[in-house]
């Protein structure tokens, strides 16, 4: 094996003397000419270990070197060799993309004659030659990528680290990016690429794979995979509406370690060794390959089963035949853009129905106008036949909204949190306080009561978060990107509440843009440039995208593919 | 120190503070729109104050005492016959203070003129205007007492004649010190509140981190904040300077070369205290907090600008001397009015490099280049 070009041992960081350490006893090698994937969920000390990789950060004990030198004492020497790109791509907004690459290239100490090349090789190779006077504020996100991307490797790096380049980046930006970042390793670099998608680990050459600060795996991503071979399959042929039913019965089985909503289908994961548990004769397995998710659940020891206690204190909603959820011809102009044009659909009682597309595609304007938090140019959005408009605070009384980022009070105690929003929702003493309690218990919260939500482990932030949005009981359930960056384990947490309350017949709206997520869904609208280009069941969008080139596409491919054709039907 | 590193931080910065309204707002618009304020809406001056006349005697003697209140150029004076036709006037603030001529002052006058005595009652709650028109009737009174006596011929015996002189700012013009007390607010605005806002900018943008990550050291981000904010608070005070001196005639008798060397290390003493806010606080949020209530309130409040320091209670007074706008108000203040005390502007001034040498030396002890 070569030199490594970076060498982490024994690595241990604390914050604060009393919190669990945010990386614990860390070893690794990165290697050049390859792509080192350090994956995990928010808070699992990626960004850590890359601050330490820089020198920016000091470890408690434990060494770090890069190119054999040690990142504190030789901190300056290290830095020459490499390129970070850090969260939020380290652009200056207010200068123009070229005004970002003079300076970039002054603080690496690029000469006159060297810089023109550089410039010239690197704005072509992120297509930015076009766009070099403009403000870098004004770039798409995927073009501040490129553009952060660009900076980073001015001075030709020999090891480059990113920092979670792909979020808030939509999957076709984030394609052209890896397109580039491997371009890249042919000339010997070593990258770094960090990131919460666990898809995107099946990709890397090498993948650390973190949680709470500790390592998981790290190995060839295949070798994890390798582990779950012959583990993992789909069930076909459960009805559309017991589907959730049979998930959260075979999660209670002792041979099932994991499952998951796919489409039509259920995804589930065998343990260590286990058969197929029995099940109803409708059902037909296929056994399907492995995804890294699969080796992340199992390393920790599976998932956190079916069963939800919400479900036995949420009443059953009305029976209707209409649909819940109504959006008329909705439109939505901020000036001259059209931001959403002529948006409608209808959801029914107990349907998961979910809002897809890229960021700016107008899938946020939608979702707060069907809340009521923005007004419509034209068109009506109505909540159990009442319109948003007219009867607006009757039917928000219905709703119970979760936005992105869990919109806590990160000050306020677990307790104070329930409180609050029992309040928001005008729920009497006695009420406030017997739901404060049950929602106390389903969650599970009672360890952390009197914590602030700010210090609370992820999962249980957005445990509390459900919380906060279903204590009064709602009818209808939006959720603005629930589980983006959270741990596959409280996802499927997460996602077990949501299929109980759906049981009993509430109706739920998520945006989202993350593929995993837009799988439990019944349906999906496949909002691009304000438009609903696309809808139907995830499975029939897969269908419509099948290409020559692409037999069986997954959702992320059939989202990219719509896309192209919408916007092939434009250029037109 | 790389030379060029650091041309290419200034250079940076520079255009960041040209496309940012907002920095071009504090450093030049402020500036305008406070010397304005300070130039025409605040006035310590007492011109023309509203006061009650009570003519409870009609006499010639009272009369013509009653024309010269008419007349006085300081005064509006509404008539009435009797006091209490003014006590209510007074007590809805519509004047500042009334003066009685009692009855039998012609008698008291024709019988022995010093004891003609009349009643000035003044609206205490506003002890500075209460001030002027106790002396602005006094004077009236007393002008009109010893022509009376030469007309009379006869003489009076004044206790002791005193004859004002006023130093440095004869017509006792507030404007003449509150504008160049104005120029340590804007430029604490700028050395401190500006900086210290984008700072906590880049923390909260992340290019902050990207720049650390470059082979860039401490001294060179430090320099690369520093130019182009020192060169921007230099441009604002000659404006400042040059509004004052041209547009509203403030008098300047010291030189220009001493004023840019004191308004010099004043500014850096007020950036040293905007980069050291900015490494306790990395938001915008908390940096404006601390910058306002560390800088820009002392600056206006315990600088002597506004408040005279020699009226504050002494746990007060003691507190002014850690601001460095004290020393700079009083610098200006000698600059424009009296000149070049050398005394006074190397004491004030030694004390502000002071200041501003505790500034950096924390600067340098807590700026380390890591994130922790």
């Amino acid at each position: 094996m070569l030199t490594p070009l970076a060498e982490v041992t024994n690595l241990t960081k604390r914050f604060s003397p009393d919190s669990p350490p945010a990386l614990d006893n860390i070893s690794l090698k990165i290697s050049s000419g390859q792509i080192t994937g350090l994956v995990g969920p928010d808070g699992a000390g990626k960004t850590t270990l890359m601050r330490h990789l820089v020198g920016l950060l000091h470890s408690d004990s434990g060494a770090v070197s890069v190119l054999g030198m040690d990142t504190v004492s030789s901190a300056p020497a290290i830095r020459e060799h490499v390129g970070y790109m850090p969260q939020k791509f380290g652009l200056y907004e207010d200068l123009t993309v070229q005004e970002n690459l003079n300076l970039y290239a002054d603080l690496c100490g690029l000469t006159k004659e060297k810089r023109i090349g550089s410039f010239r090789r690197l704005l072509e190779f992120t297509s930015l030659s076009e766009f070099t006077s403009r403000l870098a504020g004004r770039l798409s996100g995927g073009m501040k990528q490129k553009l952060g991307l660009a900076c980073a490797l001015l001075g030709e790096p020999r090891l480059l680290l990113l920092d979670e380049p792909s979020v808030g980046v939509d999957p076709i930006s984030r394609r052209e990016l890896w397109k580039m970042v491997q371009e890249l390793l042919d000339g010997g670099m070593g990258v770094v690429w960090s990131t919460s998608y666990l898809d995107e680990a099946e990709k890397c050459d090498r993948v650390i794979l973190l949680n709470e600060g500790k390592t998981l795996f790290e190995g060839k991503p295949a070798e994890l995979l390798t582990e779950m071979r012959n583990r993992v399959f789909v069930l076909y042929g459960a009805d559309a509406g017991d589907k959730r039913s049979v998930l959260t019965d075979l999660l209670n089985k002792d041979e099932v370690s994991d499952g998951i909503i796919q489409g039509s289908g259920i995804r589930i994961a065998l343990r260590k060794g286990a058969h197929m548990p029995d099940m109803a004769d409708c059902l037909r397995a296929e056994p399907v390959s492995p995804c890294f998710e699969d080796g992340f659940i199992d390393r920790l020891g599976g998932g956190p089963g079916g069963h939800s206690p919400l479900a036995d204190i949420i009443n059953e909603k009305p029976d209707s035949d209409g649909s819940v959820i109504e959006a008329k011809g909705l439109t939505k102009q901020f000036g001259d853009f059209t931001a959403v044009k002529d948006n409608s659909f209808s959801i029914k009682r107990g349907e998961i129905f979910g809002l897809l597309g890229p960021n700016g595609a107008g899938k946020s304007t939608t979702f707060k106008m069907m809340c009521g938090l923005l007004q419509p140019t034209s068109g009506s959005a109505e909540i159990m036949g009442l319109d948003l408009k007219t009867a607006g605070s009757e039917a928000r009384s219905k709703i119970g909204y979760m936005a992105q980022k869990f919109s806590l009070y990160g000050n306020l105690s677990v307790r104070q949190n329930l409180s609050f929003f029992a309040g928001v929702y005008c729920l009497n003493k006695a009420e406030a306080g017997r739901a404060a309690d049950e929602m106390t218990n389903v969650f599970d919260l009672g360890s952390y009561i009197d914590t602030n939500a700010d210090t609370l482990p992820l999962g249980f932030k957005q445990r509390l978060a459900l919380a906060c949005s279903v204590m009064h009981s709602p009818d209808v359930l939006f959720l603005d990107e629930p589980t983006s960056g959270v741990d596959p384990v409280t996802r499927r947490e997460f996602w077990n509440h949501i299929n109980s309350m759906v049981k009993k017949g509430v109706t739920v709206m998520v945006t989202t843009h993350f593929m995993d997520e837009a799988e439990y869904c019944d349906r999906i609208g496949l909002i691009y440039r304000g438009e609903n280009i696309a809808s139907g069941t995830p499975d029939q969008l897969k269908a419509s995208a099948v290409t020559e080139s692409l037999t069986s596409p997954s959702l992320e491919d059939a989202f990219i593919e719509l896309i192209n054709r919408s916007e092939a039907g434009r250029t037109q | 120190m790389n030379f060029r590193r650091i041309t290419a931080l200034v250079k940076k910065e520079s255009r960041q503070v040209v496309r940012d309204p907002s920095s071009i707002l504090i450093a030049f618009v402020l500036p305008v729109i406070l010397l304005f304020v300070f130039g025409y809406g605040i006035n310590l001056d007492a011109a023309k104050i509203n006061i009650g006349l009570a003519l409870e005697e009609r006499g010639a003697d009272g009369d013509r005492l009653a024309a010269a209140f008419i007349n006085s150029e300081f005064l509006n004076v509404r008539t009435a016959a009797d006091r209490r036709e003014l006590i209510p006037e007074m007590d809805a603030g519509h004047i500042r203070g009334i003066v009685v001529i009692p009855v039998g002052f012609s008698t008291r006058a024709a019988f022995e003129s010093d004891s003609a005595v009349i009643q000035v009652i003044t609206d205490g709650s506003e002890p500075n205007t209460a001030s002027f028109v106790y002396n602005y009737s006094m004077g009236i009174w007393r002008a009109w007492l010893s022509q009376y006596a030469v007309e009379k011929g006869i003489e009076i015996k004044m206790p002791i004649e005193t004859e004002p002189r006023f130093l440095f700012n004869p017509e006792l013009k507030s404007r003449y010190f509150l504008l160049p007390g104005s120029i340590a607010i804007i430029m604490t605005l700028i050395g401190t509140m500006l900086t210290s806002l984008v700072v906590a900018r880049e923390w909260e943008r992340g290019t902050m981190e990207a720049m650390m990550a470059k082979p860039v050291t401490v001294t060179e981000i430090i320099l690369g904040k520093l130019i182009p904010y020192f060169i921007l608070g230099m441009g604002s005070m000659a404006m400042c300077v040059a509004v004052s001196v041209y547009f509203y005639d403030v008098p300047f008798r010291g030189s220009f070369v001493v004023l840019a060397v004191v308004s010099a290390v004043f500014l850096i003493a007020s950036l040293g205290q905007g980069l050291l806010i900015s490494t306790l606080a990395r938001n915008q949020f908390v940096a404006a907090q601390i910058a306002l209530i560390t800088a820009f309130l002392p600056a206006f409040m315990l600088s002597g600008f506004i408040f005279e320091i020699s009226s504050m209670p002494p746990l007060i007074r003691g507190l002014t001397y850690v601001f460095a706008a004290r020393y700079f108000v009083a610098d200006l203040q000698t600059l424009f009015l009296a000149g070049n005390v050398w005394g006074l502007l190397i004491t004030n001034t030694a004390a502000i490099s002071l200041i501003a040498a505790v500034f950096f030396i924390i600067i340098r002890i807590k700026t380390k280049k890591t994130l922790d």
